[in-house]
């Protein structure tokens, strides 16, 4: 048991696991995000009590931020490994025979989504961070001395989606992270030994999975831009 | 068939190594691709040329030695064949053909296009085998009722001929279908279940020691294999491993 994570298997087990979590989150996070668009009041109530509930707030985000930063660290981790394992290139390699670009090139869309994470981060936590740590508001008011204000959260997310700029790498992005998902989804199964007669089943799911979660990202942020 | 290769010359496993090329001229495409190397050899004996060290053994797709990297692809450009099955009717006249070592870590070149594979063996000598006492008292193997499906896929895990070409196709030189091959093989029949937790945590140890990469399920070891190792074995391989850890 003491050195599982110190084998190749246990890394890619890790690995999987940090994945599979990391899917749940992105389930939550896009029906949440979802319901800016069915209802503005709903989406402000489901902001404010993830928001400011102890045990979102005090557990399920330090775990959240935990298994992002894992999965990111210990990719680079196995890349590095990897790149080890084989010193010297092939003159002529034709990968693309026996493997998809997307298998292959799993660094490249997790760095790119890595960079989307940093603006996401300065976008919303960052700002979520300041106003209900550092600067003590806790009420989720667009104005804390007047009740009758409202909670600020659609506002800050509409905002958000004004520039062109900042959807088009929103959209980019996803694209990417739907990439990401379409060779990860199946891998993190594998690695956790998962392949078996449900594996074609798994595999369907997967595509819906990896095309529809990053589909819905990029409605919500387009509706948002367009009916601003 | 008019050709040119493009083959890694390399004295010795000290030695920087570099492609070079080679024109050659009247070649059948009847000729199997080793015998088109014995072509040129002879050619370059005759010119009092080094000839390109290769490995060859059987010639019939069963001992898993030649190991070549052709055009980019382990075993060159067909499917579910080793290099010695390959034919030069698929290729065409004029073409220019790239000839490799299996590049890993964990199988340095001795010469030219012979890599030193005993990493495998290592492997194998750390658990893929079973433990029997083989002086005359040994109950007969079919003695023990096993279930159809469980045998073909024990089978099938031991068609691996441990040629390498999972490594040499993957882009992280990872050896777990070889791995995985060797360890279902006998983890699917009773007889090997008694030494499973220990093969299998000694099997992957070595693997990992060797300098094997890490397995990220491109699929490309499975597409190159010249006898059709399926992806499966290391899903059963990673169940393999978790519960051997788990358990102690």
């Amino acid at each position: 048991m003491s050195g599982i994570f110190n084998s190749s298997v246990g890394r890619k087990f890790a690995m999987a696991l940090s994945a599979l979590f990391l899917m749940i989150f992105l389930v939550i996070h896009v029906s949440i995000n979802f319901s800016s668009v069915i209802s503005p009041e709903l989406f402000n109530e489901m902001s404010h009590f993830m928001g400011t509930n102890p045990l979102v707030q005090g557990l399920m985000q330090p775990v959240l931020i935990f298994g992002v930063v894992f999965h990111f660290v210990m990719g680079f981790v196995l890349e590095a490994k990897n790149r080890a394992s084989r010193k010297v290139s092939y003159a002529k390699n034709s990968a693309s025979n026996n493997s998809s670009w997307v298998s292959r090139n799993m660094l490249l869309s997790g760095v790119v989504i890595l960079a989307f994470l940093g603006l996401h981060f300065y976008d919303f936590w960052v700002h979520e961070m300041t106003v209900k740590y550092v600067e003590g508001d806790m009420s989720g008011l667009i104005d804390p001395n007047n009740a009758d204000s409202g909670y600020r959260y659609y506002d800050e997310l509409r905002e958000k989606f004004v520039s062109h700029v900042r959807v088009i790498i929103y959209v980019v992005s996803f694209v990417l992270l739907s990439l990401h998902l379409l060779h990860g989804f199946n891998s993190s199964f594998q690695s956790v030994g998962a392949n078996n007669k449900y594996i074609d089943s798994l595999k369907r799911v997967s595509k819906v999975y990896s095309i529809g979660v990053p589909a819905l990202f990029i409605f919500i942020a387009l509706y948002h831009h367009f009916t601003h | 068939m008019n050709l040119t290769l493009k083959i890694w010359r390399q004295k010795n496993a000290d030695d920087k190594g570099k492609m070079v090329d080679y024109p050659i001229s009247n070649i059948s495409e009847d000729m199997s691709f080793l015998e088109m190397l014995d072509v040129l050899n002879q050619e370059l004996i005759d010119k009092g040329e080094e000839p390109v060290a290769f490995d060859h053994d059987c010639r019939e797709g069963i001992c898993g030695s030649c190991s070549l990297y052709i055009n980019g692809r382990a075993h060159g450009p067909d499917t579910l064949i080793t290099a010695c099955q390959l034919h030069m009717r698929s290729f065409k006249d004029g073409d220019t053909i790239y000839i490799e070592p299996w590049r890993a870590t964990a199988f340095p070149v001795i010469k030219d296009l012979i890599v030193d594979r005993t990493s495998f063996d290592r492997i194998q000598q750390a658990g893929g085998f079973i433990s029997v006492n083989t002086s005359g008292n040994t109950q007969d193997a079919n003695a023990i009722p096993i279930e159809k499906q469980n045998a073909d896929m024990a089978f099938d895990a031991a068609t691996c001929i441990g040629c390498g070409a999972c490594v040499a196709a993957c882009k992280n030189s990872s050896a777990m279908l070889f791995v995985s091959a060797k360890v279902s093989q006998f983890a699917l029949l009773p007889q090997g279940r008694v030494e499973a937790t220990d093969r299998v945590l000694n099997m992957v140890k070595q693997m990992d020691d060797e300098g094997f990469g890490n397995c990220t399920n491109t699929g490309a070891c499975e597409v190159e294999c010249p006898k059709g190792i399926s992806l499966e074995n290391i899903a059963r391989m990673n169940r393999e491993y978790l519960a051997a850890s788990f358990k102690g």
